[in-house]
């Protein structure tokens, strides 16, 4: 029983110890995770819980149907509501068809050379540039410079090149998605390039390319700096009633309410929010529900 | 020159008769050969110009901001601009010093990530290592929904709900302050954060976990001592990545950080950011083409320089993990 | 993301029709180099292909049969590396002249495909989906009827045309994409192992398919399974790897002397080791 000899053979007590530390620590850092993964879920709750206690019951159709008032009683949403319309409608007629044919030109199309990868570096630049920037492009190029003013139709640009990269994203996920096989079944019957996209790969990757616009929708539905840079107005009482009518939207609506001091506006903002949050709900639903179509189609 | 084309149809033998048993023709001319090669060019411009529309944003971008930014400096010189540390271009005398707004911007994101960044890594740890796969696939997208919400409510609940909290902890807390909007701004982000390191750790591959287990590691050790530095050139970019973000973020600090330029780091009071201020301008009645409009492209060209380095460098990271693993 | 990068040399083949001005050899190569990137697959390839006869290809596992296949109707050009020099006459055309659309050749050399590769659509359209993008003017359901009836398939779909391609069983699907290609009325139909998929049942029906076929048009058959070349086909073609890596036209001749006289040691090594 020499001092080697134990030092050889650590005695069991040592590895009972340090096990039992080791399983400690093991337990706190799951703790630690499960708490995080919590919190991330608890301020979503509380953020939900304390929007709609406040803003429920300000939801009926005189706040939908009234214009915007200095009186908190009679004020509502109408031109806001209308102006997000015209706006998203537009943004999506703009979006959808440049966005889709990015993406087919991208995977179907593009050689691979320097201009191809010089495009896909922009587009994944442009998808990280706040969105506020976007606003003072949308203030230099089409205010001022196309002198078209604080209309609908310069918000919609602006909107639309900002959900751009995320059409494209999606759109081209939906359509690398496609089989190869289809592709060539399709050249083997003797189509032309565009006859095979447009036959074979567009309708097979409709769903994705579908879902992936209505959530970039959903994002510029919820977009308020832009507008707000543009000089989209804070005070609308009346309809805006096509693409070169002044609007407002519901964001920055919301954020007007917001801003003014009186407890009864804060009221009337949350009622907006949850209008905001409803609509935003259906389009996604819309779109997770697409998915789920798509995803069974395959099947 | 045409004759492989039309041979077999042109002169129809007997034998030819025979090829088409079933008497259906096709029309194949050459007019509708040529018609469709000209429809097959103008489709492929077409979409090669939809193509190129993210090229001319991008110049559009640089072009819009530059052009204002420069005549701006032809008023303001740039070291004034870039060290001066009073800013109020909006008052009769006025000192164009940017920093009490980069000092704004910059506190503010410094909370959103002290909030972020563990909270967000320690969700991506749980759902890569630890949640089972049902549990994950409900707790993935509900936090997806934390993204999805505007910003504006996020600002809201900043004010209404979070500034009244700190305020009872702390009563010296100012109704608009820096602690609320960073705090809520680190939710906001949350979800990216912890989506992109997610996908970071899932890119560590499952032999090196293994061969960590095989030699007696316990759960923790496996995820701090492989798979967390396994992952942490993608983990990095979650952070740069999330910083951009919260540089970038607009209405949460217009809405409950406040308009007042300062320079220092007290969190329970009020102060501007870059973009707080780019609103504050184009709420008001500011005449377009003075130079107090011009301030703005000033501070947002600073702006998307900064945030565009941040995102070359993450997109660098990510590359860089992708390449290590693939 | 599809590339094309063909060479084509000249067509510097005399093309000798007989007497008749009709040729007796619908589908030729010359000197036919394939590569792909920096790889050669196919080395110096010189083969005829007779009209209204069934040529099936032979050979080992990646000697370059699929890549060859393909090459009657520029579908490796779909494969960004591919590089084909040398020529492929059709019916006195080299279809690699610059003039030539492979949309055009395509339309006339048909192809099916080793896996059943349905389009996600209705059996009806699965076989218009041809005739339409070839702008056909004519009836559009007697095609798709008669493309049905050619394929064997008319009497277990005809009351549900409806249906989705992809609910048929794997060797229904295969013969929907025999009548699809049909459907355009090719006068040559490739096909790549088109049976490898199917249990030994639809393997006959297929298998009865292509001699009735035969009567109609021109196939060529590539088939790793040496009782169905000795059963369906007039010629075989007997391809293998060469030393240099590529692959090689061993042998060409009539099915039965080739499985019973071969004249080539490889030939004889090869159907000896697979179908004794
Ligand atoms: N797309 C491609 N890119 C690069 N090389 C390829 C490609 N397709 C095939 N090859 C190579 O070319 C050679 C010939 O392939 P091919 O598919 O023509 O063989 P095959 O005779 O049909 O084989 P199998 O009997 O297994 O189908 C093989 O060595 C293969 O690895
Ligand atoms: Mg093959």
């Amino acid at each position: 029983m020499s001092a080697r000899a134990t030092a050889a053979v650590p005695s069991p007590d040592v590895w009972r110890a340090s096990q039992a530390r080791r399983r400690w620590s093991g337990w706190l850092f799951y703790g630690l995770a499960v708490v995080s993964t919590m919190m991330g879920l608890v301020m979503l709750g509380a953020l939900l819980f304390d929007i709609f206690t406040d803003g429920a019951r300000q939801v009926d159709w005189h706040f939908l149907s009234n214009y915007p008032s200095r009186i908190a009683d009679n004020a509502g949403l109408r031109s806001a509501l209308l102006g997000s319309l015209w706006m998203l409608a537009f943004t999506a007629i703009i979006a959808f068809p440049l966005g889709v044919g990015a993406a087919i030109y991208l995977e179907e199309y593009a050689p691979d050379n320097w201009l191809t990868r010089f495009i896909q570096l922009n587009i994944a630049n442009l998808a990280g540039v706040p969105s506020i920037v976007y606003g003072l492009l949308g203030l230099g190029l089409f205010v001022r410079w196309l002198a078209l003013g604080r209309v609908v139709l310069a918000g919609s640009m602006t909107m639309a090149l900002l959900i751009l990269p995320l059409i494209i994203v999606a759109s081209r996920e939906a359509i690398r998605a496609v089989p190869d096989s289809l592709r060539e079944g399709s050249y083997a019957l003797g189509a032309t390039r565009w006859q095979m996209v447009r036959q074979t790969v567009l309708p097979s990757a409709a769903g994705g390319i579908l879902t992936g616009t209505i959530l970039a929708l959903a994002r510029a539905i919820g977009e308020t700096a832009p507008l707000i840079t543009i000089g989209a107005l804070t005070y609308v009482a009346f309809d805006p009633n096509g693409p070169l009518d002044i609007f407002t939207v519901l964001p920055i609506q919301i954020f007007n309410w917001v801003s003014l001091p009186q407890k009864e506006f804060h009221s009337l903002a949350a009622g907006g929010i949850v209008v905001l949050l409803v609509v935003l709900l259906t389009a996604n639903s819309l779109a997770v529900y697409l998915r789920y179509r798509m995803q069974r189609r395959l099947q | 020159m045409n004759n492989w084309r039309s041979a077999p149809r042109a002169q129809p033998t007997a034998d030819a008769a025979a090829h088409q048993p079933d008497g259906f023709e096709l029309a194949s001319s050459r007019r509708d050969s040529l018609r469709r090669k000209l429809v097959e060019r103008s489709v492929h411009v077409v979409l090669f110009l939809c193509a190129v529309i993210s090229i001319l944003t991008t110049t559009g971008i640089v072009i819009t901001l530059l052009g204002e930014t420069i005549q701006f400096f032809g008023e303001v010189p740039i070291v004034d601009f870039l060290t001066g540390t009073r800013w109020t271009p909006l008052f009769a005398s006025k000192s164009f010093g940017v920093l009490p707004l980069v000092n704004g911007t910059i506190v503010v994101a410094l909370v959103a990530i002290v909030v972020a960044v563990p909270i967000g890594l320690l969700t991506a740890i749980f759902l890569s290592e630890f949640a089972p796969a049902r549990l994950r696939s409900v707790v993935k997208p509900i936090l997806e929904v934390l993204a999805g919400i505007p910003t504006v409510v996020y600002g809201y609940f900043a004010l209404q709900f979070v500034t009244p909290i700190l305020r009872g902890i702390f009563p010296q807390t100012q109704i608009f302050n820096v602690a609320s909007a960073g705090i809520v701004m680190g939710f906001m982000i949350l979800p990216m954060m912890a989506s992109i390191s997610e996908d970071a750790l899932r890119a560590v591959p499952r032999d090196l976990r293994e061969g960590a287990f095989a030699l007696g590691a316990t759960r923790f050790e496996v995820v701090s001592r492989v798979v967390v530095p396994g992952a942490l050139s993608g983990i990095l970019a979650a952070v740069i990545l999330s910083i951009s973000r919260a540089i970038g973020e607009t209405m949460i600090v217009a809405i409950a950080a406040g308009l007042q330029p300062q320079m220092g780091f007290d969190l329970l009071r009020s102060m501007e950011t870059m973009t707080a201020y780019i609103v504050q301008v184009s709420l008001g009645d500011t005449p377009q083409g003075g130079i107090e409009f011009r301030t703005i492209f000033a501070v947002g060209t600073l702006l998307f320089v900064m945030t565009l380095v941040m995102n070359l460098l993450s997109d660098l990271l990510v590359r860089r993990y992708r390449e290590a693993y693939e | 993301m599809i590339n094309l990068r063909i060479d084509t040399r000249a067509s510097d083949v005399a093309v000798s029709p007989s007497e008749n001005g009709q040729s007796d050899v619908i589908l030729m190569t010359r000197n036919l180099n394939f590569w792909y990137g920096n790889t050669l697959v196919l080395e110096n390839i010189d083969c005829d292909v007779r009209p209204r006869e069934v040529t099936a290809i032979i050979g080992p596992s990646g000697c370059g049969k699929s890549t060859f296949l393909r090459c009657f109707n520029r579908m490796n050009e779909l494969i960004p590396t591919a590089r084909i020099a040398g020529s492929v006459v059709f019916r006195n055309r080299d279809i690699y002249d610059r003039a030539v659309d492979p949309v055009e050749v395509r339309r006339q050399v048909g192809m099916v495909f080793q896996k059943p590769n349905p389009f996600p659509k209705s059996i009806y359209d699965n076989v218009a989906y041809g005739p339409r993008v070839n702008g056909y003017k004519g009836d559009m359901d007697e095609a798709v009827e008669t493309s049905l009836k050619r394929a064997a398939l008319w009497d277990e779909v005809k009351d549900d045309l409806k249906k989705s391609g992809l609910a048929l069983s794997g060797g229904q699907q295969q013969r929907l994409c025999i009548a699809r290609a049909l459907a355009v009325q090719p006068d040559v139909l490739l096909m790549d192992e088109p049976c490898s998929a199917l249990d030994p049942i639809a393997t006959t029906r297929i298998e009865d398919l292509i001699r009735e076929l035969r009567e109609q048009l021109t196939i060529i058959i590539v088939t790793h399974n040496m009782q169905q070349a000795a059963r369906i086909s007039d010629r075989t073609a007997f391809f293998t790897v060469a030393e240099s890596g590529a692959g090689t036209l061993v042998e060409f001749n009539d099915t039965q002397q080739l499985f019973t006289t071969p004249s080539d040691e490889r030939t004889e090594a090869y159907i000896t080791g697979r179908f004794g």
